[in-house]
């Protein structure tokens, strides 16, 4: 047997040499990982993060917070603390600052955003040393409210810099006096939400299967002029901009638009239908944008199977649809899967579409979660409705994982 | 073998087939296969051969003509309803079923019973002797493996029928020798009826009862491959199969026939007239390089012809040696590589001979 061992120094020569290797393929993809780290990693981590830490109230009020900590919430809180709140109440109204409390502190406890405000207005008026020995009084002058426990119970819990709050909230929970979880009162708004996304992205996801499979066998079998030509048609929609696609969709669905009149002028309807704004329109835009998803990876596969599969299954006396079920369709299995969980986790994420053709009916999870950002300002709520929905896709991923092998996806 | 073309048991009459409506792929195919019979279909690719095993199969419609097994016409019957077994190139095995799902398949179609299914799944098993891969999936096997599969697949629910196409094409040379003699053993143990595909002439020269060499949508020739190697019918056929050598020349005259062939190099020589060979026209002699010798080997012979040694090339169990003959014209011969083998200079003038019952004029 010849010898294979390496010698001393040839191992350090075979060292190098792979040391040169792994630094050259680090360096090939060093600009992309620099890049999707600024623009993908850290922005998902900041969010993740938002969604439980928040600071803002405990950077505004230190002291205050601090002196309450002795309180056990039971009455009003002891008098220094009242009156370190109220010396804090009048730098923040010099420091133009009170404005960020009260919203902070109004989403704690509603209705509480004027008695911030106004109380902060009151407050500069007043001496330095009265504020240190009555503060608690001059704070119940400017507004009653100072005398309820309520708002002195919203501070101490505004004030905590570690939260699950948004969570419960994004879950349609909420803790009680008693620290218990509980449900919130009134309409379950984000679990609902949620359940109506994941129930139109399964039946986008079916609607995409039912149209993209045949189409993607008709390519895959068909001559190659032609399947190339209509392979076109199926990416035309990539060269179009998604904001012309979406709002084609209004053209055509809107009271006066295509359908209608169309389906007026056959007489098939006397007055129009309500389509545009609805759970179908949105539905419907999605399904066409999200089409090529499933017949690209349907297609791939596809093309891989050679016909003699079906023939042979024929020869040995199986008709055409057993045939199909039993040997085509587990042989497509890998492309089906790939394609549906892609159309599946992009429509879930959703956020144009929904938001132009949607209306309110048609709103999904990631128009609250735009609404959070934007106009409410609750930007940790949104972060936490973000984190849950990406932890529902990772679950998914998991159990689809479990059950058919993430191995079996092919995309191309 | 001599057919009795009454009791056929399959039979192709007056079969065409276009693809594009203007041009015909299959011309006027006629045929009749007898029971138990090992039929070859031979021929350079495009040459039509395929697409009568499609036709026979039910994957291509008949144009014009009729097919039929056992006097029944199957023209119009659909594939699944032939009980035709078919063995495919890239083997065509299932790959998300093990090895025994892949047998069991066309029995659970034909509504077997479970023990039954088993039971037949053992015994196709071991008659390709793979009763231990039964659980494997077919990407877990060697194309040899996965080629016995095939076989047993498509014998397992006894069809009337086998048909091969190019089963061997994607194995190496050793597999192929060895999946000839598997499927030759198998033919002669079951005695199933064969029609096989392919374009290797070693291939369908051992293993067959009978050869159809296609060309351009005719057959050219449907013969035992003995008759098909020494008596070729045409030049296209004895081209086609083995090697061959051809000497141009001009019938002189035929006799009893034999053809004296005027060669242009002068000098005359005699062949078997081949059909449609002329007195005065112009011709082609074949003679097969392992029917020529060198004088000095003293064979006897009756035919001669003069030639210039041009090159030789070794070839390992034989060295092929080159020669040019005075009037143009190419001629190899195979000697074995021996003691006997000549030593040749190039430029070396020398003589071939040969007996003119080894060679044939064709009408050039």
């Amino acid at each position: 047997m010849p010898d294979t061992a390496l010698s001393a120094e040839d191992a350090r020569f075979a060292r190098s040499e792979l040391r040169g290797r792994k630094l050259a393929a680090f360096l090939f993809v060093a600009p992309l990982l620099l890049f999707l780290l600024f623009t993908f990693a850290a922005p998902i981590a900041t969010m993740l993060v938002r969604s439980f830490h928040h600071p803002t109230v405990a950077e505004l009020i230190p002291e205050t917070l601090a002196s309450l900590e002795a309180w056990d919430g039971k009455g009003l809180p002891p008098d220094n603390a009242r009156n370190v709140m109220a010396a804090d109440m009048k730098r923040l109204a010099n420091e133009r600052l009170s404005g960020k409390l009260a919203e902070e502190i109004n989403r704690l406890v509603p209705g509480t955003s004027s008695v911030v405000k106004s109380t902060a207005r009151a407050m500069p008026r007043a001496d330095d040393a009265e504020i240190a020995t009555n503060g608690g009084a001059l704070l119940t002058d400017a507004d009653a409210a100072w005398g309820d426990a309520e708002i002195w119970k919203g501070i101490v819990k505004a004030g905590e810099v570690y939260t699950t709050q948004y969570f419960l909230t994004a879950l349609d929970l909420e803790q009680g006096d008693d620290g218990a979880i509980q449900a919130r009162e009134g309409a379950k708004i984000y679990v609902d939400l949620y359940t109506k996304t994941l129930k139109m992205a399964l039946i986008i996801t079916v609607l995409t299967l039912i149209l993209g499979y045949p189409l993607a066998f008709y390519l895959a079998n068909a001559p190659s002029a032609t399947s190339n030509m209509l392979m076109v048609f199926v990416l035309l929609p990539f060269w179009t901009s998604l904001l012309v696609r979406t709002t084609s969709w209004i053209a055509l669905l809107q009271t006066n638009g295509v359908v209608n009149s169309t389906l007026m002028g056959a007489g098939i309807i006397r007055s129009p239908i309500e389509m545009l704004y609805t759970q179908f329109s949105t539905i419907i835009a999605m399904t066409h944008i999200l089409l090529p998803f499933m017949i690209l990876p349907l297609f791939s596969v596809m093309k891989g199977i050679d016909p003699s599969f079906m023939r042979a299954a024929m020869s040995m006396g199986a008709r055409p649809i057993p045939a199909f079920l039993r040997v085509y369709l587990p042989m497509t299995l890998p492309g089906l899967s790939a394609g549906a969980l892609l159309v599946f986790i992009i429509s879930v994420g959703y956020y144009i579409t929904p938001a132009l053709v949607g209306g309110t009916d048609g709103q999904m999870i990631s128009n609250i979660i735009a609404f959070h950002m934007q106009q409410s300002n609750n930007w940790e709520l949104a972060a936490a409705l973000g984190s849950l929905l990406l932890a529902m896709i990772l679950l998914l991923y998991w159990v689809y994982d479990r059950f058919v092998g993430a191995g079996n996806i092919k995309l191309g | 073998m001599p057919l009795d073309t009454s009791d056929a048991f399959l039979k192709f009459d007056n079969v065409k087939k276009s693809y594009d409506q203007k041009t015909l792929v299959v011309k006027d195919f006629s045929l009749d296969v007898a029971e138990g019979e090992f039929l070859t279909l031979l021929g350079p690719s495009g040459s039509g051969k395929s697409t009568v095993l499609m036709m026979l199969a039910g994957f291509e419609g008949v144009t014009s003509g009729d097919i039929s097994i056992a006097g029944r016409s199957i023209t119009r019957t659909a594939p699944y309803k032939r009980n035709i077994g078919m063995v495919f190139q890239n083997y065509a095995l299932f790959p998300h079923m093990t090895i025994a799902e892949n047998l069991a398949y066309p029995l659970q179609v034909r509504k077997m019973s479970r023990s039954d299914v088993t039971n037949r799944v053992d015994e196709y098993l071991s008659l390709v002797e793979l009763r231990d891969f039964r659980s494997r999936y077919p990407g877990q096997l060697s194309g040899g493996q996965r080629q016995r599969v095939a076989l047993a697949r498509a014998l397992i629910f006894e069809p009337s029928l086998i048909l091969m196409d190019e089963p061997l094409g994607a194995l190496d040379k050793k597999l192929r020798e060895q999946m000839q003699y598997e499927i030759t053993r198998l033919h002669e143990k079951l005695g199933f009826t064969v029609v096989y595909v392919t374009h290797d002439q070693t291939e369908a020269l051992s293993m067959s009862t009978r050869i159809a060499v296609f060309n351009d949508g005719v057959v050219q020739q449907c013969a035992a491959p003995a008759e098909l190697y020494e008596r070729p019918s045409n030049s296209f056929v004895a081209d086609f199969i083995g090697e061959n050598n051809f000497i141009n020349g001009r019938v002189n005259s035929i006799t009893d026939g034999m053809a004296e062939v005027q060669l242009p190099e002068d000098g005359t020589i005699l062949a078997f007239a081949a059909s449609g060979l002329e007195a005065g026209g112009r011709c082609r002699v074949s003679v097969r390089p392992e029917k020529l010798f060198l004088p000095e080997e003293h064979h006897a012979h009756d035919n001669e012809v003069r030639v210039t040694h041009v090159t030789h090339y070794y070839v390992g169990d034989f060295i092929r040696y080159y020669f040019r003959l005075a009037g143009g014209g190419e001629i190899n011969i195979k000697f074995l590589n021996d003691l006997a083998a000549p030593e040749l200079k190039q430029g070396e003038q020398t003589s071939l001979v040969w007996t003119s019952k080894d060679c044939i004029a064709f009408p050039a």
